[in-house]
């Protein structure tokens, strides 16, 4: 009984039916996890237990996640509970309504216990831009989690919770799973409604879970998919039940391995855990392809004018007027917007609204914007091509594993770098997963990366499953 | 495509509507100066003729529906997050010059 909160939501939902378990007792477990662990890790903003009691009593004992306790990354509305993205300018802001994911989780019975702590407004790949203070990696912990969405990694890794969501913009949910040895998934854009997601980039987020396993990863995804009124860009298709693709084989399955990720800046270590799985995968009947991505060298700085731009347009909305941070003394509303916005803002979130904006301005549009927009047409196009000869592409997520607290902080160019595998899919809109598949000497996981077409998240779960199921390497637990 | 200077990033603060001391001014003009210099290598790729990708999935398209009336949020939930309000509005600073 006292492991509870080590297990995976399939595990749990087991033991619910047979091994005489209570929906009580998993979330008490859990509680007593975060309250043992979480000072070292600090994965959460906090963890609400009066709330997660009250709504277990309620809950729908024949949802498919009944009593799974589940964190929200910290820009996920909650119906008055307090939504900050990790942001001074946001303290005190509890949202009049649920993000619609928040609403369908607690429809299949899952507990929502808190709020998981994030790079200010998702501006991050290291979990150190929060306003609160920095996550620390759980197997290391003078390390970063990664980032932005490096409370939900954390957490899930160091069992703080069973499930955990994320949102991915330029790799967000890859990039955090990869570093904390767990499993995170970007669906394709438009898969998962966004309604209650604070926007950092609008054609590029998308909401996504962090789990355990493959098959925790799939039941998620079967939950929060799925056209909603409330997000315009949600697309209207049928939802399969994703567990039905977790096949242990792969026989058959057409994998690509493009030539252009396994460049200088890959670190050796990685590397190899990356070969070695390709060779796991031919031993699992797989047959693998050399592929050309040509543009994806020119992905982060396509990325790095698209995002910037957006965000310095979503982020125009918090002025002081209605909700959040207002300064304290102003001569009129310009001095009061500028007051508000330079007192609220951290270092990143003034930095992207800088570049994006300078992006945007006159004389630049055509220059930055539109040629971005341009360049990703050709990154999608690759992927296109790409796709004609092969079900999926194997890369890694992360060119290094978890660096040190501080290290890229003053040096925002290496920090934007860290996300370089992982942004071509988000310019590209496709689906995109990362699975742990080694560990360094030191003990520091490595992560996976597995993409395929729009809309074929079923081809991800089966490649993920038949790795993750012929491997060990999702057993390991960091000590704590 | 162009570098950045500091008197640059002022008006681009300006328009962000963000005030900036001249220690951050130094700093963002530097760092910003070493990401377009780095983001400038786009100019590499001949794009004459390659339609702008907005969106990455062809599939959406614009949506409409119905002018019918439905329930909205409740008046109280939403201004209970206003740092100011009066009756049923949000409360801001003079605008207008002059009393």
């Amino acid at each position: 009984m006292e492991k509870l909160h080590s297990y995976t939501s399939h595990k749990l939902t087991e033991l619910l039916k047979n091994g005489g378990v209570k929906a009580s007792d998993i979330l008490e477990d859990v509680i007593k996890r975060v309250e043992s662990v979480d000072d070292k890790v600090r994965a959460f903003v906090f963890l609400n237990k009066d709330r997660a009691r009250i709504s277990l009593s309620g809950s729908k004992d024949k949802g498919r996640l009944y009593g799974i306790p589940v964190l929200l990354k910290d820009n996920l509305c909650v119906k008055g509970e307090e939504t900050t993205c990790g942001s001074k300018i946001l303290k005190g802001f509890k949202p009049p309504y649920s993000a619609t994911v928040a609403r369908k989780l607690e429809d299949a019975g899952a507990v929502l216990i808190g709020k998981a702590n994030m790079d200010e407004f998702a501006f991050g790949s290291s979990c150190e831009s929060s306003c609160y203070y920095p996550t620390r990696n759980p197997w290391a912990l003078d390390r970063i989690p990664g980032g932005s969405s490096g409370g939900s990694a954390a957490a899930v890794a160091s069992d703080e919770t069973i499930i955990a969501l994320g949102s991915d913009t330029g790799g967000s949910i890859r990039q955090p799973a990869s570093l904390c040895g767990v499993v995170g998934l970007k669906p394709t854009y438009g898969r998962v409604s966004r309604y209650g997601l604070i926007a950092f980039a609008s054609s590029l987020d998308q909401i996504g879970p962090l789990t355990k396993d493959v098959e925790d990863s799939a039941r998620v995804l079967s939950v929060i998919a799925g056209h909603d009124e409330m997000d315009s860009t949600s697309v209207e298709m049928p939802v399969p039940d994703y567990t039905k693709s977790l096949v242990k084989d792969a026989k058959g399955l057409r994998i690509g391995v493009p030539k252009e990720y396994f460049i200088a800046g890959l670190d050796k270590e990685v590397e190899a855990s990356v070969k070695k799985a390709i060779e796991v995968y031919k031993a699992l009947g797989a047959k693998v392809i050399d592929i050309s991505l040509p543009h994806t060298d020119y992905a982060v700085s396509t990325y790095y004018i698209v995002a910037p731009a957006e965000a310095s347009s979503n982020l125009a909305r918090f002025d002081g007027v209605q909700y959040g941070h207002r300064s304290a003394e102003s001569k009129d509303m310009i001095d009061m917007y500028i007051k508000t916005r330079s007192e609220g803002f951290g270092t990143e979130a003034k930095r992207r609204i800088l570049l994006g904006t300078y992006c945007l301005s006159t004389g630049y549009y055509d220059a930055y914007y539109l040629k971005a927009q341009k360049v990703r047409t050709k990154i999608k196009e690759d992927f296109e091509n790409a796709f004609k000869t092969c079900d999926c592409i194997i890369t890694p997520t992360s060119p290094t594993p978890a660096f040190k607290i501080g290290e890229r902080l003053n040096d925002p160019l290496s920090m934007y770098l860290s996300d370089i595998y992982t942004i071509p899919a988000n310019l590209a809109g496709i689906p995109a997963i990362s699975i742990p598949c080694g560990f360094s000497k030191t003990g520091l996981p490595i992560g996976l990366q597995i993409l395929a077409k729009p809309f074929d998240e079923e081809t991800i779960f089966h490649a993920a499953y038949a790795f993750e199921q012929n491997t060990d390497h999702h057993k390991r637990k960091p000590a704590l | 495509m162009k570098s950045i200077d500091k008197s640059t990033v002022k008006r681009v603060a300006h328009l962000s509507r963000l005030a900036l001391g001249d220690k951050e001014l130094d700093l963002y003009a530097g760092q910003l100066a070493s990401i377009l210099t780095y983001i400038n290598k786009l100019n590499e790729i001949n794009t004459e003729g390659v339609p702008p990708t907005s969106h990455a999935i062809s599939s959406l398209k614009n949506v409409f529906r119905k002018d019918v009336l439905k329930p909205s949020l409740n008046t109280e939930d939403v201004l209970s997050n206003a740092p100011q309000a009066e009756g049923d509005f949000f409360k801001v600073p003079q605008i207008i010059e002059g009393k």
